[in-house]
C-alpha cells in the first residue's frame, strides 16, 4: 500500500505492522505534541513551575522505538522522550498533574519537567546528568541476561551526550557482558547551543563497531522505520547477540527549553527540516490508505483537554511531604511490575 | 567450612568473605560486580573462592569502570537483584559518585524506587599507601540524601553489618577498614545474622566518652588502655549515616567530657557533625569543649614518617583524654 507522499521508506507495507498499529504510532505522536504544546501553555500561564522541554520534531523516535518493546521491557527516556512514557501506558493526565507539581503527579511533586518515571510501568525516569542512565540500562539488562529472561533494556540519549565517559563504559561493559540492551541516540544536531560538529568529528554511529556493536543508521523522523530498526534490535538483543547502537538522525525543532529562542540555529536548517515534521509524513501515509487523521488529531485534542482539567484540579502535594520518602521503608517493588499496555509484540 | 567450634576465629577480612557467600547461598538475588574479584580474588582477597562457587555469572569481573560497576548495580536492583559493587580502594569511588549521589541516593524520593545495592570501600591508611589508596571518603556521602554509610571496626561486626546492608532496601556504602583486613581478629558467629545499624560500647566509663568508627576504635583502645586510673566510655559509632544520635546524647549525659576521632580530613568529618550534635543537644551536659581528633585537611602522604605525622595516633588520642580529663 504506497504511500503518494511518504518517500521510499513507505514504499512497500512495514511487514510488522498491522493498521491499527500505524494508526496507534500517528496517535502517539500527536499525543506527545499535544500534551507538550499544552504543558508549554500553561508554562506561560505560570502554572507550570520551574522550566519546560519538549521534542517537538522527534516524536518519531521516542513513539517508533518504545512500539518496538514489550511490555516487559523497560525504557530509560530522555528530555524529548515523552512519546516513550505515553506508550508505555503513563496517562496524560498524570503527565500533565506531574508538570503542574501535583501530589497525584507522576512524582508527586518531588520532581518537574521531563524528570519522571513511571515505574510500574516500566520507565525509569531520567537524571540530568547524561548519559547516566545508560549504564542504569547496562544493570538492567544484565539482570534479564542473568535470569535468563526474554526482556531487554533501552536507554535513549542525544548527540552531546556522546562525548561523556559513561557513554563510553556503557558501550564498552555492555559489549563485554553481551547484554539484552538498546541504545538510541537522538542525533538532533543540537546540545543546548552546541552543534554535533563541535562534539564530535566521527559520527557516533562510527564508533559502535570499534566496541564491537553493531551502529545502525535511521531516519528518526520517520515512525515505522524507528518501529523496524529497533525491532530488529530487540531480536537482537533477545537471542543473545548483544546490544545494538541506533542512531536515528532528527532536529530539535524548538529551544533547548522553553526559555531559549534557540538564536544559534540557522533559520534555513529549522526550514528544511520543517518539510520533513514526523507527524506530518505519518498522516500523509494513512491519509491515503483511507484514515481519517484530521478525526484521529481532534480526538487526541478532547482527550488533552479532559486531562488539563483533571490535572488542573488535582490537589498541591502537603508540605509536611517534603521530607519523607528518602529512604525506602518496605520491600521494593521493581521496575515494571505493573501493566503496560503496549507492545509491539502484543 | 571446617570450623572447629560454633564461634570460629576470623579475622576482618574473613568475616567480609564469609558474610559475601553467607549472602550469596542464601539468596540468589546477590551479584558481584568489581575489577578483578574472580579469579584474582580480589586486590585484598576478599572475594577468594566466590568465583569457584558461584560462577562468572554472579562474580563478576569487570572492565575498569567505576561509574558502569555502580550505575550497571542500580540498573540490576531496580528490577530485582541485590548487588554488591566492590571499589578496589575506597579512593576510586570518586569515579563512580555521580551513579551514588545523583542516581542510587535520589531514586526513591524522585520515583518511589528503591535501589538495594551496597558499594564496598576499602578505605584508610597506615601503610604508606599514598595519596590514593589511603583515603576516608565517607563524609562526600553523608552529605549526600539517601544513603546509608557503615564503618565497622570488628570481625563480627564486618560480617553482620554487610549482611544487613545486603538485605537492605537502600544504597549502602561499606566502609572496610584496609588496615584491619588482617590485623583484626574475634570472634564471628557462622551463618547468617543482621548487626544493628547503631552505635555500641566498647568500654564502659563515666569520666570521659570517647566516640570513634573503624579503625580508630582500636587506636583509641589502646590509648584509653593507657590511662588505667581514668574511667572511660569508648562508643564506636557502627553506623554512620543513620547516625546513632540517642546513642551519642546518652554517652554525652553520662561522660560529660567527649573526645571524638575521625581518620578522615578534619573539615566537614563525620566528627564535625557529631560535634554539632551535642553541642545542639546536650551542651548543658558538658564540663569541657569537646575536643576532636582527626587528620589535617592534608591529602595522606606516602613517606611512613610523613603519613605518622598526619594520622591519628595513640599518642594524640591520649594527649586529647589526659587534657580533658585535667579540665
Amino acid at each position: 500500500m504506497p504511500s503518494p507522499a511518504g518517500g521510499a521508506a513507505a514504499a512497500a507495507a512495514p511487514l510488522h505492522l498491522e493498521q491499527s498499529d500505524r494508526v496507534a504510532l500517528l496517535r502517539f505522536m500527536l499525543l506527545h505534541r499535544a500534551v507538550e504544546d499544552r504543558g508549554a501553555s500553561l508554562y506561560k500561564q505560570g502554572k507550570v513551575p520551574g522550566s519546560f522541554y519538549d521534542g517537538r520534531g522527534q516524536e518519531a523516535t521516542c513513539v517508533g522505538a518504545t512500539f518496538a518493546l514489550a511490555a516487559a521491557d523497560p525504557v530509560c527516556p530522555l528530555i524529548r522522550d515523552l512519546g516513550a512514557h505515553l506508550v508505555k501506558g503513563t496517562p496524560p493526565r498524570d503527565v500533565l498533574a506531574h508538570y503542574l507539581g501535583r501530589a497525584d503527579g507522576v512524582s508527586h511533586g518531588r520532581e518537574g519537567n521531563v524528570h519522571f518515571g513511571d515505574a510500574a510501568h516500566g520507565v525509569v525516569g531520567m537524571v540530568s546528568m547524561l548519559p547516566d542512565m545508560m549504564v542504569v540500562a547496562v544493570g538492567m539488562a544484565l539482570a534479564f541476561k542473568l535470569r535468563g529472561e526474554q526482556r531487554c533494556a533501552t536507554s535513549f540519549f542525544g548527540d552531546g551526550a556522546t562525548s561523556v565517559g559513561d557513554w563510553h563504559e556503557a558501550m564498552n561493559f555492555a559489549a563485554v557482558m553481551q547484554v539484552p540492551a538498546i541504545f538510541i541516540l537522538e542525533h538532533n544536531n543540537y546540545a543546548y547551543s552546541t552543534p554535533s560538529a563541535r562534539q564530535f568529528l566521527v559520527d557516533p554511529v562510527e564508533r559502535a563497531a570499534a566496541y564491537g556493536i553493531p551502529g545502525v543508521s535511521v531516519d528518526g523522523n520517520d515512525v515505522e522505520a524507528v518501529f523496524e530498526v529497533v525491532r530488529e534490535a530487540r531480536e537482537r538483543a533477545l537471542s543473545g547477540a548483544g546490544p545494538t547502537l541506533v542512531s536515528a538522525q532528527t532536529m530539535r525543532m524548538h529551544g533547548h527549553g522553553l526559555h531559549d529562542d534557540a538564536r544559534y540555529v540557522p533559520p534555513e536548517q529549522l526550514a528544511e527540516w520543517t518539510l520533513r515534521d514526523p507527524i506530518e509524513l505519518q498522516s500523509k501515509r494513512l491519509a491515503a490508505l483511507g484514515v481519517d487523521v484530521d478525526a484521529l488529531a481532534a480526538d487526541v485534542k478532547a482527550e488533552v483537554d479532559k486531562a488539563t482539567e483533571e490535572a488542573l484540579a488535582m490537589a498541591l502535594p502537603d508540605p509536611a511531604s517534603a521530607t519523607t520518602g528518602v529512604f525506602c521503608l518496605g520491600e521494593p517493588i521493581p521496575v515494571g511490575s505493573g501493566d503496560a499496555p503496549w507492545s509491539g509484540f502484543r | 567450612m571446617e570450623r572447629l567450634s560454633l564461634m570460629p576465629q576470623l579475622t576482618y577480612l574473613e568475616a567480609i568473605s564469609d558474610a559475601l557467600r553467607v549472602a550469596m547461598r542464601e539468596d540468589e538475588r546477590v551479584i558481584l560486580l568489581g575489577e578483578d574479584i574472580g579469579e584474582h580474588g580480589g586486590a585484598f582477597k576478599v572475594t577468594d573462592g566466590l568465583l569457584a562457587e558461584f560462577g562468572a555469572e554472579r562474580v563478576i569481573d569487570t572492565p575498569i569502570c567505576e561509574e558502569a560497576i555502580v550505575g550497571s548495580a542500580v540498573g540490576a536492583a531496580i528490577v530485582g537483584m541485590r548487588p554488591v559493587c566492590e571499589m578496589q580502594f575506597a579512593d576510586f569511588v570518586a569515579c563512580a559518585f555521580d551513579q551514588i549521589a545523583n542516581v542510587a541516593g535520589k531514586l526513591h524520593y524522585r520515583l518511589g524506587l528503591a535501589a538495594p545495592i551496597v558499594v564496598r570501600l576499602p578505605s584508610g591508611g597506615g601503610f604508606s599507601g599514598g595519596p590514593y589508596h589511603s583515603q576516608n571518603p565517607e563524609a562526600w556521602f553523608l552529605h549526600s540524601p539517601g544513603l546509608k554509610v557503615l564503618a565497622p571496626s570488628s570481625a563480627e561486626d564486618a560480617k553482620g553489618l554487610l549482611l544487613a546492608a545486603i538485605a537492605d532496601p537502600n544504597p549502602v556504602l561499606f566502609l572496610e577498614h584496609k588496615n584491619l583486613y588482617r590485623r583484626v581478629r574475634g570472634e564471628v558467629p557462622d551463618g547468617s545474622y543482621a548487626t544493628p545499624f547503631a552505635a555500641r560500647t566498647v568500654r564502659e566509663g563515666d569520666e570521659l566518652v570517647v566516640i570513634a568508627y573503624g579503625a580508630m576504635v582500636h587506636t583509641a583502645l589502646e590509648a584509653i588502655e593507657q590511662l588505667p586510673d581514668a574511667s572511660i566510655r569508648l562508643l564506636d559509632l557502627r553506623s554512620l549515616a543513620p547516625l546513632d544520635e540517642d546513642a551519642i546524647l546518652a554517652a554525652v549525659r553520662d561522660c560529660s567530657k567527649v573526645v571524638i576521632v575521625d581518620e578522615a580530613n578534619y573539615t566537614c568529618a563525620l566528627g564535625a557533625q557529631v560535634s554539632s550534635l551535642i553541642a545542639e543537644r546536650a551542651f548543658e551536659y558538658l564540663e569541657a569543649p569537646i575536643v576532636r581528633v582527626a587528620t589535617p585537611d592534608v591529602p595522606i602522604p606516602f613517606a611512613p614518617v610523613l603519613e605518622r605525622a598526619v594520622l591519628p595516633s595513640v599518642e594524640r588520642i591520649r594527649g586529647a583524654c589526659d587534657e580533658l580529663l585535667a579540665y
